[in-house]
């Protein structure tokens, strides 16, 4: 702007004079226009954000007021009848167990995966290997869940007889009714979901890793898994937390696929093989059809909870990389 | 051991200590292993899809609708599915795109390293952690138990637009800061307005990359279930009117049908599973086509 | 322990490109050698193919001998990982462990050597800093982040590193490059002290350093761009810097090029 001024101080002809004021006075109001526009779309971004809170607590606090139960701690789920009484305790139970057994699963096999790719693999097919594992992300989880349901649970059928049979000793498994339509299996489909999230998270900070490290590393007489122990794996920590707990997020989320693979009961069991348990966002998906009123409402209040668990879990997860941004 | 006796070290080249190299050897192997694991329910999955799928894989899968068809009848197909779920992601493009790039433009452009931007980036980071169901519930809390709109399928791209919009931003925030700054730097020492320099300079220099990077958002958007059991809800005829009434879509066609006992309509659970598939790779693998023919160009 | 390196033959590539041409030159035990010439005339190739750092990079390969007394480093048999564990390494810039104390930078070779025993290492520890003149200065704050330290201590820390395993042969990759004229003058009194124990090998920039602490140089020359390095000259270094034998020395030295 200040170039424009300046234009029309020294300007000599009053032809340019105008001229120019007429184009900063476009470029000006142009710029305006346009610094409003895009300024307003991330500040959307935001009220989205807090829109999703606030309509989904008030759509909920009418259904939690005619809640008889105790919201937090009952198992039980009939919000349409009279009196309501809904709790999210078993929901929340098998969300959790589920998600944390699919992490458990996922995270040593997605960092083996990130260092593969990274260290191990040929140079000229890496990208290709990548792609591969990028593939897996693109499945839309509908069809893992077709996937699940049609072919994978007669396979875990069998998984959970032998390990009923053979590993009943550990307190997870054993009990009666085991089957493939189990948290068990929901896990599983959920680790093979979440690994492509936490596997290129990982293989972006190995990246990051500085060549002068390994090659520190390397001149010392390192052996290639003695390289990535050194200077690769704590350099890279605190991403690996994060990917993991990006991973987690998703998996707590996960509705369709979890919902078509578990065949969905009531009660809190520790046993993993039994047919059965439920979580937040298979209930909602499987439960909203026939919900009345009150029932959306109930199902909301279970989503808001879901929202605030995974918006936690984002959060802490983006802290972690935003700090770690600042210290390299 | 040897290095505490003062460098009498009988050190050989030919061989690190067994216990050390059994390790590295073991880690590799694990390495291996890990990748050939991931493999299999990718190969599985795809293996599935397409035995079971090709089966229905007919003209009439795209030209019929499930109207008046049951569970059990033969026949049918997932055209009314089809043309929902390619209305729907068009609105949600159409609502999340602009958005998204202007928002990307504001981050790189204008923003800097104010607090406000700052703060757009994190929650743009949150938001592509939120579960599409819940996104679901608010614009069912929003849009329909609010507002009192019935079940359409722009309530659903409603819902798709919000799980899209973060994808658009982050893909289009790092293309534009691979654009080189010499080149605004040129454009503002012509006294270019800013706004003209983005339009006209920066966006077109990073639009392959934009336009691959909308077609992966599109492709993950179009595989989503969830919010569309809450918002477009099921049908079994055709809606052409994407504003009004229940739609179908693709995976909502294959929730629907793999719910029913009948095999009949399993195989058509594949067929659509299969349909899906095909379009998302092949939006993924243009995607990328386009994002390495732009490589040299950019150079 | 130190060592004598006599090469011969030594050719490197990186893929298609040939970086240095038919090298021959021996290296002798307990003195300093300093490389010198202009810039990209594949002196730091050739001194990353004595301890087999150049096939690191991808479609590196090298082809001649690289004699360690009597054993080569490129013989069928030879695992490159041991030939480094034999011939430590000081880089350009230093390279502390970002994530490692000071204590643990040093030890981290130890560690790998399968050396346990807290005394035994304390030991290693403050002998390794005593040798690389840095004792004094991190005595009282050795489980400190090694990268908390100036450019020119994380250097020393980075030669007690490489020292700290006992290796028979010190190769430094222009170690004072990246460091301010009074941390130049204390690696360089380093260096004297360590020939006394260790065969050292130094590529440098800095032709008066290269006078002030080497006992031999050797002078490598590129014939242009796309050409491969060569070795022009070696000799002692006295005489290199008074009266080489070779034109294109003279040239260099005296600043009428490069």
């Amino acid at each position: 702007m200040t170039s424009q001024t300046e234009i029309g101080e020294k300007g000599t002809a009053a032809a340019e004079t105008r001229r120019a004021a007429r184009a900063a006075s476009t470029g000006r109001a142009g710029d305006r226009v346009f610094a409003i526009a895009t300024r307003g779309s991330g500040i959307l971004v935001l009220v989205i954000m807090a829109a999703i809170a606030v309509f989904l607590i008030w759509k909920a606090l009418p259904a939690l007021r005619s809640d008889e139960a105790n919201f937090v701690t009952s198992q039980e789920w009939s919000p349409d009848s009279t009196p309501a009484r809904f709790g999210i305790a078993q929901l929340a139970f098998g969300t959790v167990i589920s998600s944390f057994l699919a992490l458990l699963m996922a995270t040593p096999v997605a960092i083996a995966i990130a260092l593969f790719i990274s260290f191990y693999a040929p140079r000229r097919i890496a990208g290709g290997l990548s792609f591969v594992i990028d593939l897996l992300a693109a499945v839309p989880s509908i069809i893992y869940g077709l996937w699940g349901l049609q072919f994978f649970v007669t396979k875990m059928d069998d998984v959970a007889v032998f390990l009923n049979d053979n590993a009943s000793w550990i307190p997870l498994f054993g009990g009666d009714s085991v089957g493939g339509r189990s948290i068990l299996t929901a896990s599983v489909v959920l680790a093979i979901m979440i690994l492509p999230i936490i596997s290129s998270i990982s293989r972006e900070v190995f990246q990051q890793v500085p060549q002068a490290n390994i090659e520190a590393a390397l001149a010392l007489g390192a052996t290639r898994w003695e390289v990535i122990r050194m200077a690769v794996l704590p350099f890279g920590r605190s991403g690996m937390v994060s990917a993991a707990m990006l991973g987690l997020g998703r998996a707590l989320g996960e509705t369709i696929a979890v919902a078509m693979v578990l065949s969905t009961a009531s009660g809190i069991t520790l046993h993993i093989l039994k047919e059965g348990g439920n979580t937040f966002a298979a209930n909602i998906a499987n439960t909203f059809a026939e919900a009345g009123a009150n029932g959306r409402g109930a199902l909301i209040a279970s989503g808001l909870v879901l929202f605030i668990i995974t918006l936690i879990v984002n959060m802490a997860a983006r802290a972690i990389v935003a700090r770690r941004k600042e210290f390299v | 051991m040897s290095l505490a006796k003062h460098g009498s070290a009988p050190t050989s080249l030919t061989s690190v200590s067994m216990g050390r190299k059994v390790k590295d050897r073991l880690v590799q192997v694990l390495v291996y292993l890990a990748f050939a694991l991931a493999v299999i329910p990718l190969v599985s999955v795809l293996w599935m899809v397409i035995k079971n799928g090709i089966g229905r894989f007919d003209l009439d899968f795209f030209s019929f609708s499930q109207n008046g068809i049951g569970p059990r009848d033969a026949g049918g197909g997932a055209y009314h599915a089809i043309i929902g779920t390619l209305e729907q992601v068009l609105l949600t493009s159409v609502m999340a795109v602009p958005l998204g790039i202007l928002t990307a433009v504001y981050l790189v452009e204008y923003g800097q390293d104010r607090r406000l931007a700052r703060t757009i980036s994190f929650f743009v980071d949150v938001m592509t952690g939120i579960p599409s169901i819940v996104a679901g519930l608010f614009i069912l809390a929003f849009w329909l138990l609010l507002l009192g709109f019935s079940f359409s399928g722009f309530a659903g791209a409603l819902a798709l637009a919000i799980l899209m919009l973060p994808t658009v931003v982050r893909s289009a925030e790092e293309m534009l800061k691979l654009v080189p700054n010499e080149l605004r730097e040129a454009s503002f020492a012509l006294g270019v307005p800013r706004w003209r320099t983005v339009c006209f300079v920066v966006l077109p220099t990073a639009l392959s990359g934009i336009v691959s990077g909308v077609m992966l958002a599109v492709a993950r958007v179009m595989g989503e279930t969830a919010p569309l059991l809450l918002l477009v809800f099921v049908t079994s005829s055709i809606n052409m009117n994407p504003f009004s009434g229940p739609q179908m879509a693709l995976p909502v066609f294959i929730w629907d049908q793999a719910g029913q006992p009948n095999d009949t309509a399993i195989a058509r659970a594949w067929t659509a599973a299969l349909t899906l598939i095909l379009i998302i790779m092949a939006l993924n693998l243009t995607a990328r086509l386009i994002a390495r023919l732009r490589r040299p160009a950019s150079r | 322990m130190a060592k004598r390196i006599e090469v011969s033959g030594l050719h490197a590539y990186y893929g298609q490109v040939h970086a240095i041409e038919d090298i021959s030159m021996s290296v002798e035990p307990r003195s300093v050698t300093a490389f010198i010439g202009p810039s990209g005339c594949g002196k730091s190739t050739f001194l990353r193919t004595l301890n087999r750092m150049h096939e690191v990079i991808p479609a590196a390969r090298v082809e001649g001998k690289v004699l360690l007394d009597s054993e080569d480093l490129y013989g069928s048999e030879v695992d490159p990982v041991a030939v480094r564990r034999v011939v430590g390494m000081v880089f350009q810039r230093p390279n502390p462990f970002p994530t490692m104390s000071i204590y643990d930078n040093v030890a981290a070779g130890l560690k790998l050597n399968g050396m346990r025993g807290k005394s035994r290492l304390d030991e290693v520890v403050e002998r390794s800093l005593r040798g690389a003149n840095l004792w004094n200065e991190v005595k009282d704050r050795l489980n400190r982040p090694g990268a908390g330290l100036s450019g020119g201590q994380q250097q020393r820390l980075c030669i007690a590193r490489a020292i700290a395993v006992e290796p028979q042969v010190l190769l430094m990759d222009e170690p004072c490059s990246a460091l301010d004229p009074i941390s130049t003058l204390a690696i360089e009194d380093l260096i004297a002290k360590l020939k006394e124990h260790y065969t050292i090998v130094i590529v440098t920039h800095n032709m008066q350093q290269a006078a002030r602490v080497s006992d031999r140089t050797a002078f490598f020359n590129i014939a242009g761009t796309g050409q491969p390095g060569r070795l022009i000259e070696v000799d002692d270094t006295s005489k290199i810097f008074t009266n080489p034998v070779e034109k294109a020395t003279e040239d260099y030295i005296t600043g009428r090029f490069g």
